[in-house]
């Protein structure tokens, strides 16, 4: 019974979200636009989260190029390991990694500010003052969170290769120049822009997540950290289940 | 005068005078009939507070009357203007005369008390400029004795001093009808008479027309000129705050009695 109970529930939520994603599209992206809030969202989602993602960029591309090193050392091919790294920062790591340090700094941010602006009625006061809370507090947030996690992403895969060149420094010398000759010369736009583009998707997850649970709550303060808690569950699984999909679609698409 | 249980008909008076008229309103949440045909019309100038229990559906009559909420049944005629049924555009140009006051304050954290009054301005009115906005802000502010606070973020501000921003914020569109939702609640009672000095003067000097929720009978004592008693979803009692109180009604006096304590 609680199994059929469960599905019922997760059914029921997933109906809610897509017409929640669905009122961004009908409602959100017509005029006017709320420009001056969006320019806000964007320092706020984007710049703000440059030292966080960076950091995370640079220790991801250190630490794997050490761990990759002793199995290809194992084979001989130690040679390879820029383009190794290369291709797999771009590829995968570094968009599921940013997206997933995205989804827990920003979703988590979203879901506790309009939760606690909706226990507080800030969400109905805005709509008395002639706002559109939808337009002004959702459709801002996720142009942002959809526009920024590419940027992101891209600054940390270069930061995580930066990385990956001391990693490689470490136990042996390679020019900085040959390193990223060796990175690029392995690349393909095809791998990079399948990557970029899904991020989009990533990002559009995350904001939608974090918004819908932070319109949703309910039930004081204890709702609030609920709501900030299951956006970031929620949207982290999202993150995988979307990266399944659009790996399917880019192999589909002869990408791969 | 008698005072007694009135029908919807007895709560109707003369439309012309009416800034509000609610006709036969329904409201429920699932099972849950909050609003059961209630009817109450509100007099140019006039003060009406709504006394009822704890889930009564006070809140949700008022934010009906500001398209909140939508009434399932019924009609809302505010300024002459029927507002069921409105689209955004509607509700907006409604929401330009009626200012509301919510029960938690409702003040934007993340924005100053300037940019928390300046916000509503610059939404409804979208070509005011730069000086004229900041001369209405302070004039809101003035009015409310706080135009020290005007650089102030909303955490810096005690209780008292918030729910005077929030009626500074709601009073500077001039709106010719304000909503207060317990306007007192979770203040002590120095600071409640304070603020129900602050409404009646400010209402007095602004002539607007008001309903006010309110479980304060001091707060009901100083501002109601007429006092509706909401019970079972409906307009149960309507008189000054002197004739319900003399009422012989065992619901009327039970709920007055228990309210004193």
């Amino acid at each position: 019974m609680s199994v059929i109970s469960s599905v019922r529930d997760f059914l029921d939520e997933t109906g809610q979200i897509s017409r929640f994603a669905g009122r961004f599209f009908s409602h959100g992206l017509k005029p006017k636009f709320e420009i001056k809030e969006l320019l806000a969202q964007c320092y706020v989602i984007g710049y703000k989260s440059f030292p966080l993602v960076g950091l995370t960029g640079f220790i991801m591309g250190l630490v794997l190029t050490m761990q990759l090193r002793p199995s290809l050392v194992t084979y001989g091919v130690q040679s390879e390991l820029p383009v190794m790294v290369g291709i797999a920062i771009v590829r995968e790591i570094g968009p599921i990694i940013t997206a997933l340090i995205f989804a827990g700094k920003i979703a988590s941010s979203i879901g506790a500010e309009l939760g606690s602006m909706k226990v507080t009625e800030q969400i109905d006061s805005m709509e008395v003052s002639g706002t559109n809370p939808f337009k002004y507090l959702v459709a801002t947030r996720v142009i942002a969170t959809s526009l920024m996690l590419p940027l992101l992403t891209l600054l940390a895969d270069a930061i995580a290769l930066f990385g990956a060149y001391i990693g490689v420094n470490i136990k042996s010398v390679t020019n900085i120049k040959f390193f990223f000759i060796q990175v690029f010369e392995s690349l393909s736009y095809s791998d990079i822009i399948p990557a970029v583009i899904k991020t989009v998707f990533f990002g559009f997850a995350v904001g939608i997540i974090g918004c819908y649970k932070g319109f949703n709550s309910t039930k004081g303060t204890q709702g609030v950290g609920r709501s900030a808690n299951s956006a970031v569950v929620l949207s982290s699984v999202l993150i995988f289940v979307l990266d399944l999909l659009t790996v399917q679609l880019t192999n589909l698409l002869g990408f791969n | 005068m008698e005072t007694k249980p009135k029908t919807n008909e007895e709560n109707e008076p003369a439309k012309s005078e009416s800034v509000i008229v609610m006709k036969n309103l329904y409201k429920a949440f699932g099972d849950n009939q909050i609003l059961e045909d209630f009817s109450l019309s509100v007099q140019r100038e006039e003060s009406v507070v709504v006394l009822g229990k704890s889930g009564a559906g006070k809140s949700v009559l008022i934010k009906c009357i500001i398209g909140l909420l939508t009434p399932d049944k019924g009609s809302i005629e505010v300024l002459g203007k029927e507002v069921t049924g409105l689209d955004e555009d509607g509700l907006a140009e409604a929401r330009k005369k009626i200012g509301f006051l919510f029960q938690a304050n409702a003040i934007y954290d993340s924005m100053t008390v300037r940019e928390n009054l300046e916000f509503p301005l610059r939404r409804h009115w979208t070509d005011l400029d730069e000086p004229k906005v900041l001369k209405m802000v302070e004039e809101a502010l003035e009015n409310v004795g706080l135009a020290h606070t005007m650089d102030m973020m909303p955490a810096e501000l005690s209780g008292g001093m918030l729910k005077r921003v929030a009626l500074a914020r709601t009073l500077i569109l001039k709106p010719e009808i304000i909503l207060y939702d317990e306007p007192t609640t979770g203040l002590d009672p120095i600071t409640s008479k304070e603020i129900d000095q602050l409404i009646l003067t400010l209402q007095k000097k602004l002539k607007t027309s008001s309903i006010v929720i309110s479980h304060d009978m001091s707060c009901v004592k100083t501002i109601a000129d007429r006092v509706v008693i909401l019970l079972d979803g409906k307009c149960y009692a309507d008189g000054t705050y002197e004739e319900l109180e003399s009422s012989e009604d065992p619901k009327i006096n039970q709920f007055f009695q228990s309210l004193l304590v």
